[in-house]
Formats: C-alpha cells, sequence, structure tokens
C-alpha cells in the first residue's frame, strides 16, 4: 500500500523514508527559520525551552524507552551540565565552544558512574538508585561554596567567538540546531547496531547476552549517553536563564523529563519530541488560557490558576487512559488512516 | 553417515559436568562430546538436566563443576557474550525473541557483535558504519531467505504465530553466523507440518552450512530421523549414549522413559 517500493538496502534504511516526510520536515525547518520573524519574545522563549527539552527527553528516552533503564535522576544530569557550564566559563573563564561539550562530557562521565549500579539493580531498585543519585547531587549544589547554594549562580552569556549570543532570535536558532542535531544523532543511534542492543536488553537481556552482546557494556553507555544529552540540555538552559538555582533541578524537572518520554511514547524519536513540546507546552498554555479569560470570567481564570498542577495532571492521566503509547501512538494512527484513504482498510 | 561423522574432530567436550541449585542436583557428572558437523541430541524425562547443560554451555550458569572446552577452548567460566563471539549460537526453548523488534531487526540484532563499528561512526551513520551495516543486511537476507521468513521481515515478532516465532528464534540464532547451533525444543507445541518444516531446516542449517547442531527435543521421531548420536540423561545422570537405533532399544532408557518393567507388566 502506498506503493513505496525500494530496490536497495540503502533505500531500505535510508532516515526519512517518503517523499512526503521530506515535504513536511522541509515545511518544518522553514517555519522553525520564519518563527523569530512571526512570534512575538515571550512565544520565540517558550520555543527555546521546548527546544532544551527536546535535547533532555531524546537522552532520557535512549536510556529509558530504548534499553529499559528507568532513571528518576535524568534532572541532576541537567543540573551537572549547567553547573559544569556555568563555573567553567565563570570560574575559569573557558570558552563556551569548550564549556558545552565539557558539561556534556562531564555529566557523561557521572552517568557511567550512575549506570554502574545499573548491572546488578533492575526496576524498581534502580529507579530508587537514580533518585538517590539525583538527591546527591542536589544537596551537593546547595552546600558546596563554589555553586553558593540557595543563592543561585550568575550565568554568563553564550558566545561563540566574537559574536555573543545575546538576542532571543540568535538564541533560538542556536538551540533548533543542538535540538535537531541531537535527533539525528539519536534517530541514527537507534537504527544501528547501537540502538538494537539497546533495545535487546530491554525487551530480553539474557538473550541479548547470548546473542553476544555485553550488558554491561551497553548499559553503561546507555547511561553514560544519556547523562550526555542531559548535560547538553543542562548547559544550554544555564545559558539561556544565564542564573541557575539547584532548586530548578530537583525531583521534580526528572519527573517532567519522565512525563514527556511517557506522554510522546516511549522508545520512539519523535516521541521524545512530541512529548517535550507538550510538557513544556502545558504550562504555557494554562497561563495563555487564564490571560483570555480573565476580562470575561475573572472567577473561572482565578480557578484555573488554583488548579493549574490538577490540569497538568489530569493531561498526564487521560493520555495514559486513552492513548497508553502516548502522542506516538496517535501519529501513527493517524499516518495509517491517510495511507488507506478513503478505504478503512 | 554416523560412522564417517565420528572421524572428525572434537568440537565441544563437556566432561564431568556437575551443577546444583541449593539441594537440587540438576546434572552430575555428565559428559561427551560433539564432533564437527554432527546433529548431536540430548533426551531425557522432564527435569532430567538437558536445559541445565545448554545454560552451561553458553554461560547462562557456571557449572560448580567440569569443564566444557569448545574447538580446545576452555569456555567455563567465560561471560556468555565472549561464549557467543566464539560461534556457539543458541535458539531457546521458551521463546525469548526481542518482542519490540521486527523479524529483520531481531536478526539484525544478533549480528551485532560482528560489526566492528564503534559509538560515534553509529551517531553520525557515515562511511563504515553504513557499508557495514549494508553487508550485514546482506548475510541476514540469507537467513532470511534460507528460512522462509521473507513475508515477515517487517513485522513485530510479537504478532506472529507460535510456530513462526520459533522459527524466528532458530533464525536469529543462524545470523550469528555460528559454528556450533544449540537448538532447544525447536518442535514442542508445533504440529505435524510444522514439525516437518523445522526438521527440514535442521537438516539444511548441519548438511549445506556444515553447522553442527546439538538439540535437546522430546519428540521421539524427530530425535531419532535427524540425530548422529544421542545422550540420555535421567534425573541429571547420562544414562546412555549412542546412535539413535541403540538408544531406542537401550533399557535402561526404556526404563527411563516407561518406568519398571514390573509396572509394565502388570498392565
Amino acid at each position: 500500500m502506498g506503493g513505496n517500493f525500494k530496490v536497495s538496502y540503502r533505500e531500505d534504511m535510508a532516515l526519512f523514508q517518503t517523499l512526503w516526510v521530506k515535504v513536511w520536515l522541509s515545511i518544518l525547518i522553514l517555519l522553525l527559520l520564519l518563527a523569530p520573524y512571526l512570534l512575538s519574545r515571550y512565544q520565540l522563549s517558550i520555543l527555546i525551552e521546548m527546544g532544551i527539552a527536546v535535547i533532555g527527553a531524546l537522552g532520557l528516552n535512549l536510556l529509558t524507552g530504548y534499553t529499559g533503564q528507568i532513571s528518576l535522576g535524568h534532572g541532576a544530569f541537567l543540573a551537572i551540565g549547567a553547573y559544569t557550564s556555568g563555573l567553567l566559563t565563570g570560574k575559569l573563564g573557558l570558552p563556551f565552544f569548550l564549556s558545552l561539550p565539557l558539561s556534556g562530557l562531564m555529566a557523561a562521565g557521572l552517568g557511567l558512574i550512575v549506570g554502574i549500579p545499573s548491572l546488578r539493580l533492575k526496576g524498581l531498585y534502580l529507579a530508587l538508585g537514580t533518585l538517590a543519585f539525583g538527591f546527591i547531587v542536589e544537596y551537593i549544589l546547595f552546600h558546596w561554596d563554589l555553586t553558593q547554594g540557595d543563592m543561585g549562580m550568575a550565568v554568563k552569556r553564550a558566545r561563540l567567538g566574537d559574536f555573543v549570543i545575546k538576542t532571543e532570535k540568535a538564541y533560538f536558532y542556536f538551540v533548533m540546531i543542538f535540538a535537531a542535531g541531537a535527533a539525528i544523532c539519536a534517530k541514527n543511534l537507534v537504527r544501528s547496531k547501537i540502538g538494537r542492543c539497546f533495545v535487546a536488553i530491554r525487551d530480553r537481556d539474557i538473550a541479548a547476552e547470548a546473542m553476544g552482546i555485553p550488558l554491561a557494556k551497553y548499559k553503561i553507555m546507555a547511561f553514560g549517553i544519556s547523562a550526555f544529552y542531559g548535560g547538553i540540555a543542562g548547559c544550554l538552559m544555564a545559558h539561556y536563564q544565564r542564573w541557575i538555582v539547584p532548586g530548578s533541578f530537583d525531583i521534580s524537572l526528572s519527573i517532567a523529563y519522565i512525563a514527556m518520554i511517557i506522554l510522546g511514547g516511549l522508545g520512539t524519536i519523535l516521541g521524545s519530541v512530541l512529548g517535550a513540546i507538550l510538557i513544556t507546552g502545558i504550562p504555557h498554555w494554562i497561563t495563555y488560557l487564564t490571560d483570555v479569560f480573565k476580562e470575561s470570567y475573572p472567577a473561572l481564570s482565578g480557578l484555573i490558576v488554583d488548579f493549574k498542577l490538577g490540569i497538568f495532571g489530569l493531561i498526564i492521566v487521560l493520555t495514559l487512559l486513552f492513548e497508553p503509547q502516548g502522542l506516538f501512538g496517535i501519529y501513527r494512527r493517524v499516518r495509517l488512516y491517510w495511507k488507506t484513504w478513503p478505504y478503512k482498510y | 553417515m554416523a560412522e564417517l561423522k565420528k572421524e572428525r574432530p572434537i568440537q565441544l567436550e563437556i566432561s564431568d559436568l556437575s551443577m546444583g541449585f541449593g539441594g537440587i542436583q540438576a546434572t552430575r557428572d555428565v559428559s561427551f562430546s560433539v564432533h564437527e558437523g554432527e546433529i548431536y541430541s540430548i533426551i531425557g524425562p522432564n527435569g532430567a538436566g538437558k536445559t541445565t547443560v545448554f545454560n552451561c554451555i553458553s554461560g547462562i550458569y557456571r557449572p560448580q563443576e567440569g569443564s566444557i572446552r569448545f574447538q580446545g577452548r576452555e569456555i567455563v567460566g567465560m561471560k556468555p557474550h565472549k561464549i557467543a563471539h566464539l560461534g556457539i549460537a543458541r535458539a531457546f526453548q521458551n521463546i525469548e525473541l526481542f518482542r519490540g523488534m521486527t523479524v529483520l531487526d531481531n536478526l539484525m540484532s544478533a549480528r551485532g557483535f560482528l560489526l566492528p563499528y564503534g559509538l560515534f561512526r553509529s551517531a553520525l551513520y557515515l562511511g563504515k558504519c553504513v557499508r557495514e551495516e549494508i553487508n550485514a543486511r546482506d548475510a541476514v537476507e540469507e537467513v532470511i531467505e534460507f528460512l522462509d521468513l521473507q513475508l515477515f521481515r517487517k513485522t513485530p515478532v510479537g504478532g506472529l504465530s507460535y510456530g513462526l516465532q520459533k522459527r524466528v528464534e532458530l533464525a536469529r540464532a543462524m545470523a550469528m553466523n555460528p559454528r556450533l547451533l544449540l537448538v532447544d525444543e525447536p518442535v514442542s507445541g508445533m504440529n505435524l507440518e510444522e514439525t516437518e518444516d523445522m526438521a527440514r531446516y535442521l537438516l539444511d542449517i548441519n548438511e549445506e552450512m556444515n553447522i553442527t547442531v546439538v538439540l535437546v527435543e522430546h519428540d521421539m521421531g524427530l530425535v531419532m530421523d535427524l540425530s548422529d548420536r544421542v545422550t540420555v540423561l535421567n534425573f541429571g545422570i547420562k544414562i546412555a549414549e549412542g546412535p539413535p537405533r541403540e538408544i531406542g532399544q537401550n533399557p535402561e532408557v526404556i526404563r527411563a522413559y516407561l518406568g519398571e518393567e514390573r509396572i509394565q507388566g502388570r498392565s
């Protein structure tokens, strides 16, 4: 159906399988290029936030969705990335183009260490272990002199050579390039040997081992890659907000990331992107609604503010109830519908 | 045929293998050796320790005593994935496929260790990575063709029928390009037609690709037709070994399967 037949393995392995995918993708890229000219600064800042969340969510999905290792400490890796870059540029005066990869590597290094217990711990026990790691990182950031604890720490503007990324517009393009790169790299990983090893470990670890897949290596590698993504996201976040406090990297951030990948679709790249956009967007959307209703129904808008967290939770519960495969499941159904349209099957 | 194969060098040599779990002794001093290119069967009643022997060979269990030598190399104590790298593949009894993947990806994942590219090439999907992926795909397609799985290439394995899943299990082991294939009850729960198909595949694998097959199976018809030699285990102890015809007449074996003669006489 659809008449999409391929004649070489190279075609069958291609990243973008059909012409339509390419068309939609070009439209998306065009829209993103035009976005700074069409949107307000506030709207642009939401998109930047989403772009950063996409990077973090991709990392967590590689670990939890693909490799099946639950991590409740993803926020800690963002914190490590943020503080590493903040300290490197602030205290040591390292240029941003060095501190960005270094913050990713720092997070990855610690991720490898956190990954070691995963060789023995599974499921809930691992979740608890990573949760503890999150608390440890938060504690250190609160109590270490260098990070100035609760007071927070100022972070320099990102600069590339002589060019200081000052405007919202420039930072938007910068983050989008990284988000797109992160998505492409993640997709490449999962469609090659590495990704297949991850999924094999998730689905049947004993069989995976008997198929010649070294469990220890790939589990720890998954932690490292996931932490690297988290570190990069954290670094981008720090240089965007330019003020970081340990409190913004607490357990609720980790849980927000878990929500992103579950709502988006575990074990899918597109799902990580959609989930990150949705979860980052919901609070802004709620705020927007309150603004709309403020004039005509002041009582209602007050109610929405009161129930903000409740509405957030409700959306998650409803999605899980009606679409357990997340947004990716919806996408797949819609695609199938149009593939056979106008016939039902 | 069996006589001819005996001339060949020993590929797998198991000596005095003992494995116990707490109070239960699963195997006791089991020894046998498999020649290159043979079809060798291990049979025995339920709980005789057949799968335990397999788990020891593939490194999932570490036997308390004894040695397992593969092509002259001691493999007891080696990690399962290292043993797989030596060329010992395994098709599991209870289907242990990677359910979230398609048939194609299942086979490709079993071939992963033969692909020499690393993390960075994988993330960029350039050069060597693409070449190796295409080569692997080529090899995997051969296995798919060999086992007639073309129709199901892109089907998630969870959606396949039981018989087909068993065949994919075999295909996944074949994708590893093995020298020795451990097959654990390939036809359990299959109908006659599927059993005949499986027997044909196993024979083809053995004869055309010259892969040694070690078989654990309850279907006596299949064992007797396929095997060059058979070992019989009962309560973890080897009670007989030999060509299928001899095994079928061995009083010790008949007793293990049918019970004491006395009971037979009464009925």
